[in-house]
């Protein structure tokens, strides 16, 4: 019978079969886990005095309250403030007790968890890899099935290695054409949101799939993915290809040798069978986008930089987001001016994501009066972006460049917005507050991010001079 | 857990649709260990100024609202974060049920976790539970929201939840154990199969 990439990845896991009175025992290849969403579930283990099933497929960070300005001692960590410090202190104490490795601030291997799982080849295709966390999507970039659990959750998969899932509608989401020059992966998954809404996707998995999804290079797929909750749906997938492929080979926890082309001729398989049907279908076109910002405060409220607002719905439902955004319906949102410029997030702060700012920058100055953050995705992505130099871009620039994290993502580690400043942000989420309290967000590529911080207003980078 | 079958309440309303996780409790509160008091962070952007005041025009804030555990919001409430410290928040404050015509995914399967009831209905009856707070009763032995007082008294409606969330919802129960029963299983299943782990 013809299958979807879901339904294959799904079938394969299946533990114990749902019933109508019982949801399906789901096998979970690999957890993910961090400091904020994980303390309470160990408290559940000692509570019942149980041990977790299985440290090798437990992968442990520190990322969301960590600080991003350097920890050369354990005391630096106070500087995110006396709770968000015991919860990094409690991560450790966690992971020493139950013996899990923590790439913890020792270790070369820290970052946000979705860049490492990836970057250390942990990440694979047709695995099933949860976290507290949910842009776990992201590493449905690979083919994996991949979505964000909450704490009991995570009690469940460190204490069984298994989930209680009720099996997920599909939904396709078919890109056709190219995306023109100058026009990136987060435009593209902007736009998919910006079509689907921001409840388009509930109750589905998204697979992306088309010509400008397969052009895409490994950190534009994650981009894509990484996005898929903010319309909805809990994981977002693409079939894995050569591309896929030769990014994972020689990766540390990728199978190597022989083992790896065994395992490819395995991956080859994980892609949807012709003639299989999806729950729901989306179009889009890719060669008739500009680069995406959003101008209100959910990711589903999203404009081509080179037009005006939409006109508002009548029914009054834009008002509040347009008054929190300061920002009016009908007229252009390029122009309008910045106070503070963040590069970094699980969605945009892998390699290619700096050097697409580096190019902005170099040879350039962030706009007086606007601060710029670079924080790159990683400390092994922050090791390769000073091997090519981008740190002195940056700093040449005027930006600052720090320790990886999550950084101004949330506002949860010390990195925040101030009230009613905007930002220019290349994270996920414009809510209120998200960035700080009062803080206005508009979210862009690295491109557009880095433009407008030379600007000192939201700017078109391909309207840059060269 | 506190096993809920039926039971009566007041209503709180907020209508605003796409209310995200970050406004249920804002990201600085998540640095806590514990799960325990987090009703105070509960919509903290909303219910209290920027000095800290409590914000007299919310509508927790008012006295009507008092000892509510029943909140009907709008579309797709719960958007965002993966957070279980979302329905932490808002069972500590005393809600018992959230209803509105779409819940997000990850905060749905988390509240059915924590003793807080998702209820989905339709368009219609949200309007009518949106028009002005009520009495309702909350039936999960017959799956059933019912208006009980106000313009609309008598209205009701069905609501979906599958048997196994409904079963540990009213015995209070969780679903660890119903895992932990399946170790054997999981056993047979790790080595009838062989794929190179993690790390
Ligand atoms: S970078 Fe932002 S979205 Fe990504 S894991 Fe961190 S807080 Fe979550």
């Amino acid at each position: 019978m013809s299958q979807t990439l879901f339904e294959k990845v799904w079938a394969s896991h299946v533990v114990v079969p749902e019933t109508a009175d019982t949801p399906t025992v789901l096998y979970i290849d690999l957890h993910l886990i961090h400091e904020v969403t994980s303390p309470q579930a160990f408290t559940v283990l000692r509570e019942r005095g149980l041990t977790v099933r299985r440290v090798d497929r437990t992968l442990a960070t520190m990322d969301h309250s960590t600080p991003t300005t350097p920890v050369r001692k354990l005391a630096d960590i106070d500087v995110v403030g006396p709770s968000a410090a015991a919860q990094i202190r409690q991560m450790q104490k966690n992971c020493a007790e139950f013996g899990i490795p923590l790439r913890g601030f020792d270790s070369d291997e820290r970052g946000i968890v979705h860049i490492i799982g990836p970057e250390l080849g942990a990440t694979q295709p047709g695995k099933t890899i949860v976290c507290g966390d949910s842009h776990t999507s992201t590493h449905g970039a690979f083919g994996a099935l991949a979505f964000g659990i909450g704490t009991t959750e995570v009690g469940h998969v460190l204490a069984t290695q298994c989930l209680l899932q009720r099996r997920p509608k599909t939904m396709a989401v078919e890109v056709s054409g190219a995306l023109p020059e100058g026009v990136t992966a987060k435009d593209l998954i902007l736009a998919i949101i910006g079509q689907t809404g921001v409840d388009g996707g509930t109750g589905h998995v998204i697979e992306y799939r088309g010509d400008a999804v397969r052009a895409l290079d490994m950190a534009g797929r994650m981009t894509v993915c990484n996005m898929s909750i903010e319309a909805g749906a809990r994981a977002g997938m693409m079939a894995p290809d050569d591309t896929t492929f030769e990014y994972l080979a020689g990766r540390k926890l990728a199978p190597q040798g022989t083992e790896f082309e065994a395992a490819v001729s395995r991956w080859r398989g994980l892609v949807t069978d012709a003639g299989a049907t999806f729950d729901k279908t989306v179009h889009i076109d890719a060669s008739t986008l500009s680069p995406m910002v959003t101008f209100g405060t959910n990711p589903g409220m999203v404009v081509g930089i080179d037009a005006p607002l939409p006109a508002a719905p009548g029914d009054g439902s834009w008002d509040r987001a347009l008054e929190y955004m300061q920002l009016e319906a009908g007229k252009p949102i390029a122009g309008t001016p910045v106070d503070v410029v963040f590069v970094g997030s699980c969605t945009n702060a892998r390699l290619p994501d700096l050097e697409a700012t580096a190019r902005v920058l170099e040879g350039r100055r962030v706009a007086e009066g606007v601060r710029m953050l670079v924080v790159p995705g990683s400390q092994a992505v922050k090791a390769e972006a000073e091997a090519r130099g981008l740190h002195r871009i940056f700093e040449a620039a005027g930006a600052e460049w720090r320790e990886s994290g999550c950084s101004m993502c949330l506002g949860m580690n010390g990195d925040t917005v101030a009230a009613g400043k905007l930002a220019v942000s290349t994270s996920n989420r414009n809510f209120e507050g998200r960035q700080g309290v009062g803080a206005r967000t508009v979210l862009a590529s690295p491109a557009t991010a880095a433009a407008s911080a030379v600007a000192g207003r939201i700017a078109d980078a391909r309207q840059l001079a060269h | 857990m506190e096993p809920i079958t039926v039971f009566s309440s007041r209503t709180v309303l907020l209508p605003r649709a796409d209310i995200d996780t970050d406004q249920i409790i804002p990201a600085r509160f998540l640095t806590t260990t514990s799960r325990e008091g987090l009703g105070n962070a509960l919509f903290a952007d909303w219910r209290y100024d920027s000095d800290g005041e409590s914000n007299a025009e919310f509508v927790l804030n008012q006295p009507e609202s008092a000892g509510a555990e029943v909140l009907v919001a709008g579309r797709n409430f719960g958007c965002g974060s993966s957070r279980e410290h979302a329905p932490w928040a808002l069972a500590d404050y005393g809600f018992r049920a959230v209803i509105s015509t779409e819940i997000a995914d990850i905060f749905r399967s988390n509240s059915l976790k924590n003793g807080l009831l998702p209820i989905v209905v339709s368009a219609a009856f949200h309007e009518q539970l949106l028009s002005v707070p009520c009495g309702v009763e909350v039936n999960l032995e017959t799956r059933t929201v019912r208006v009980t007082d106000g313009p609309h008294a008598e209205a009701s409606e069905a609501f979906e939840i599958d048997d196994f969330s409904r079963y540990c919802l009213m015995r209070g129960t969780d679903q660890l154990g119903f895992l932990l029963d399946r170790v054997p299983a999981i056993s047979a299943f790790e080595t009838q199969r062989s794929d190179p782990t993690p790390q």
